[in-house]
């Protein structure tokens, strides 16, 4: 049987010539995550009940400001970790605070992994599972783009690439 | 063959754009799903998924006993921020120069 679950999953891959160690790193530490997609700090507590927090990166505040939209909080996304085994899988909880709305719909389920397929190159799966969260699912999408919300998982998971691949993110190019 | 190559030349056929669409409609489909809406045979629908995963434009998933397919967009985003913003950021710095250079000549 499918379950409604599986209908608002979104699955996302991508191979990256990088150790699994190196995008582990670039997930969960604040002083890569800064440097690519959205560019906010993460905090991670590594471990099953662990706290999980994104925060606005100044370049966002003063954008949605431009944008005449409503304040933007410190914390963006919150949750909380479920699973951790460094650096091949992480399953945590998700909930956007940057929108009414996505906050509204709750916490989902997030999962990365990744697996080394040859020394140096890794895939890496994400893999979101959106139910009860239609709204969040059209942001991560990337269907909010041209409303200047951003190209969500896609767009991230891009830049990540860019940035081991290259040093630089696209974005701070 | 390059993974550039890979989605081109997946993308580069009707029935596998049909699929992807389908798909985009609503994500995470059995094969049986996929082909009630071709008219072609499973084994037909399952090669054309076997290119689209094969550029990984598709992800399949074990679902309990099923085998669910996924839309992943990553690749044509790979696309699009390598190929597409390179050359419009080069229209937009073209639009950029042609601006400064009549603004001289008005103030000349």
């Amino acid at each position: 049987m499918t379950t409604k679950t599986d209908l608002a999953t979104q699955v996302y891959r991508v191979y990256i010539k990088a150790s699994p160690q190196a995008i582990w790193d670039a997930i969960t530490k604040p002083e890569w995550s800064e440097r690519y997609g959205y560019g906010g700090r993460v905090e991670y507590d590594l471990r099953p009940g662990g706290r999980y927090r994104a925060f606005a990166s100044e370049d966002m505040k003063r954008a949605r400001a431009e944008m005449g939209g409503s304040p933007t909080p410190d914390v963006i996304v919150d949750g909380e970790v479920i699973e951790s085994d460094p650096p091949r899988r992480l399953v945590q909880t998700w909930r956007m605070l940057m929108d009414v709305d996505t906050e509204a719909e709750g916490f989902t389920r997030l999962t990365y992994e990744i697996d080394e397929i040859r020394p140096g190159v890794s895939k890496l799966t994400l893999v979101h599972e959106l139910e009860r969260a239609s709204r969040l699912a059209m942001f991560l999408a990337g269907e909010m783009e041209s409303a200047g919300a951003g190209g969500g998982w896609a767009e991230v998971l891009s830049d990540l690439k860019t940035l081991l691949e290259t040093g630089e993110s696209f974005h701070s190019a | 063959m390059t993974d550039d190559d890979r989605v081109f030349k997946a993308l580069a056929d009707p029935t596998r754009r049909f699929l992807l669409d389908r798909l985009f409609e609503r994500d995470g489909r059995t094969l049986t799903e996929l082909e009630s809406d071709l008219e072609m045979t499973r084994f037909g629908v399952m090669k054309h998924l076997r290119v689209l995963e094969d550029a990984d434009l598709v992800v399949a998933r074990r679902s309990g006993r099923e085998k669910l397919h996924f839309l992943n967009p990553v690749p044509i985003r790979l696309i699009h921020d390598r190929w597409i913003d390179k050359y419009r950021e080069r229209q937009v710095s073209a639009l950029a120069d042609l601006k400064r250079e009549l603004e001289k000549e008005d103030t000349a």
